[in-house]
């Protein structure tokens, strides 16, 4: 039994990984990025280029990939999100062709397969990312198998859980972006920057998603197109747990997680897909606003 | 990559010139409707012969199906430079099939109808081969298919150059339980028809040899999460993995089956997807000492295999690139249509079909032929343990090519053919 728990803890924390950032950006911002996929694509790339390039390994490549993802969303917020507050089906849109661009320029290796140049690493090819050897020998505490690279995602989406309440609930910046969450106007009337905040915390947003791509290409492939899937998930467990509401973000994400990991075990993987769509039907009638949510914006 | 462009442009002059020619036969117009179709053969019998090469260019299978359109073109150019057919040039028309069985459909249909090609090469997934089939059967045209499949087809329009089931898995059940001694299989595969048809010889197999498999498992295609799946396995008391696992979903297997503690030699995983090619993109640790079961392997050593690799590097211009089985047979394919044309001496599809039956060519892997019967090709049943270095080691290859049967999951034998020449027995079935 602590088996299967342990499979639905480690799905429950990639959903969770994959919708940490989502939250951020679709609950405080209400920008429904479809680009997210891409910046854990993006950060799953990162950590493909730095192993080729630089030699380093997945430790590396975290924060690098945050790094990059960050800069990247701070991009897009600049060029493209910042005039499309309000405007929710815009922003759908608008993201969604950001999504296709990025994923066509790792195709396309920024447009150099035109001339001929090739970058290793890019591509439409599948890509890996190698991990370091002892996070995959896995060691026995009696009759549980401790898998040390599930084990280490768990860990880092505890941690990363953790500090982003702690910057939302703890800081002067997290009190901010509650309030433009509550009601962005009414916190521009108290002095607030909300453009810059906003900036700010779409940055962060899409640096989980560079993050979540790292720690996804130690046991998936890495493609141009691994990210239009994840997407379709995060939204899933945004969606369940309440728009904005991090606590009902790793809620949903826990009993998604668990739910597919029991079914897949005692039936079969493809009938766990159906019974957690349907149980995501489910909640929604019964609660359209989500598990956890208040009324804001 | 720079070939395309050149075969597309040169494409789009031909158009012109077929338009100019159909203008003139249009004044001429003595022979009525006969006329386009009469001249249109002559434009191809002047200089050239135009071929369909339809795979996907683009989309999720493109990083696959890319390598079997290289391995196309790069047999016509080869022949071209070397004369060409009966004295004509091979003009390639590539279509982009975009991964999606609605477009081959619509492409196969522009070749076919308005290109007039008396030939297509194309197609790697069973999907995409069963959406164009129909259109090769009510034009009567003819299609060449590289991939290994499932059996349970045919179809006078098609010819088959990939391996069968019983040429993927007749030498392999009854190797893995009498040389590594498992009696316990577990059946895992994608949830689509090829891995459940081979689930289905291979439990026959796998009766016949006295072993009983333990379960049938499936996940749905492309996906990647094998958490539950392995645990399934782990706690299965099986002794040995039967693969029929798809795409990159077999990355993913091929981790989590060593994350969860579990090695290939204690149990192993044999699969009869996991190629040259899939090894690379899972990085080869994943794979060492786990088998794989296909007629062809980048790790055969002869002469013939080497330079072919040398060939290929060098036309797709990556001194790295790896072939694999549907590879070989893209490649090997447009031989034996090149003999066949030969033969017959002319360039329809029911002339090509009747000139390719019984065909030999000696391909990078050994002597196929195509069967006069059911128009599959014999090949040589291998299987591969594969190594660190993401190539295969032969440790078990047959002394000639086996017999195609398409239909050995239902009892076909080769003493008792279903699919003939005259069409499928359907009484057999």
């Amino acid at each position: 039994m602590a088996d299967v728990i342990f499979i639905g803890l480690s799905l429950s924390s990639i959903l969770l990984l994959i919708a940490l950032g989502l939250t951020i950006t679709y609950g405080a911002m209400g920008v429904i990025n479809m680009a997210h996929g891409e910046l854990v694509m993006i950060g799953a790339y990162t950590a493909v280029m730095s192993g080729i390039y630089l030699g380093a390994n997945l430790f590396v490549a975290l924060p690098l990939a945050f790094i990059v993802a960050a800069g990247l969303g701070l991009l897009i917020e600049r060029l493209v999100i910042r005039h499309l507050y309000g405007r929710i089906l815009d922003t759908l849109l608008a993201t969604w062709g950001i999504a296709i661009l990025l994923q066509q320029a790792i195709r396309l290796e920024f447009g150099l397969t035109f001339f001929d140049i090739n970058i290793e690493g890019l591509g439409p090819g599948l890509q890996n990312v190698a991990i370091p050897s002892f996070l995959n020998q896995p060691w026995m505490i009696g009759d549980f198998t401790v898998q040390p690279y599930r084990s280490f995602i768990i860990l880092l989406t505890l941690a990363l859980t953790a500090v982003t309440w702690f910057l939302l609930y703890r800081t002067s910046l997290g009190v901010q972006v509650r309030a433009i969450m509550r009601n962005p106007d009414m916190a521009a009337a108290c002095g607030i920057d909300v453009k810059r905040v906003s900036a700010y915390t779409f940055a962060y947003g899409s640096g989980l998603a560079g993050v979540a791509g790292v720690m996804l290409a130690g046991f998936k492939t890495v493609s141009p197109d691994m990210g239009s899937s994840l997407v379709v998930e995060g939204f899933l467990v945004v969606v369940v747990g309440g728009v904005g509401s991090l606590l009902g973000t790793v809620a949903s994400a826990g009993l998604l997680g668990q739910v597919n990991g029991l079914f897949a075990t005692w039936t079969n993987d493809i009938l766990a897909s159906a019974v957690v769509f349907g149980l995501v039907i489910l909640i929604i009638m019964w609660r359209p606003q989500g598990l956890f949510s208040f009324k804001g914006r | 990559m720079p070939v395309q462009p050149t075969i597309l442009g040169d494409h789009g002059i031909m158009t012109i010139n077929r338009r100019k020619f159909l203008k003139k036969s249009a004044v001429v117009g003595a022979t009525g409707l006969a006329a386009p179709y009469f001249f249109t053969r002559t434009v191809q019998a002047a200089d050239e012969i135009e071929v369909g090469v339809l795979f996907s260019l683009t989309g999720g299978l493109s990083i696959i199906e890319k390598s079997l359109a290289d391995a196309t073109n790069m047999a016509i150019d080869e022949i071209n430079a070397e004369g060409g057919v009966m004295g004509k040039m091979i003009k390639p028309i590539v279509e982009d099939g975009a991964s999606d069985p609605k477009t081959y459909n619509e492409k196969a249909s522009k070749l076919v109808i308005r290109d007039r090609v008396p030939t297509v090469f194309g197609s790697y997934t069973s999907a995409s081969r069963k959406a164009v089939l129909p259109v090769f059967e009510k034009r009567r045209n003819l299609y060449f298919y590289p991939t290994y499949y499932e059996g349970f087809e045919c179809s006078k329009n098609v010819i088959y150059t990939g391996a069968v089931p019983n040429q993927q898995l007749s030498n392999f059940i009854p190797w893995i339980v009498s040389n590594l001694g498992k009696k316990k299989f577990f059946i895992v595969g994608s949830n689509y028809i090829y891995p459940r048809e081979m689930a289905k010889v291979s439990k026959i197999l796998i009766e016949q040899q006295g072993a009983e498999w333990i379960a049938d498992e499936y996940l749905e295609l492309g996906h990647s999460e094998w958490g539950a799946m392995v645990k399934k396995i782990k706690d299965s008391g099986c002794d040995v993995v039967l693969s029929n696992v798809v795409g990159d979903s077999v990355v993913a297997f091929y981790r989590e089956f060593k994350n969860q503690g579990l090695t290939h030699d204690t149990l192993p995983i044999c699969a009869t997807v996991t190629s040259e090619i899939e090894i690379a993109a899972m990085g080869a640790e994943f794979a060492v000492d786990s088998f794989t079961s296909f007629p062809y392997f980048q790790a055969i050593d002869t002469d013939r295999n080497q330079a072919f690799i040398e060939r290929y590097r060098k036309y797709v211009n990556d001194p790295k690139a790896v072939t694999h089985h549907a590879l070989e047979s893209s490649y090997f394919q447009v031989y034996l249509w090149k003999q066949a044309l030969e033969k017959s001496g002319e360039a329809t599809p029911d002339a090509i079909r009747e000139g390719v039956r019984g065909q030999v060519f000696d391909a990078p892997n050994g002597t196929v032929t195509i069967h006069s019967e059911n128009l599959h090709t014999y090949l040589t049943p291998r299987i591969a343990q594969w190594g660190s270095d993401g190539q295969g080691t032969i440790i078990d290859e047959y002394d000639s090519p086996t017999m195609p049967l398409p239909y050995v999951a239902y009892g076909e034998t080769e003493d008792n053919l279903f699919c003939t020449a005259q069409g499928l027995d359907t009484t057999k079935l």
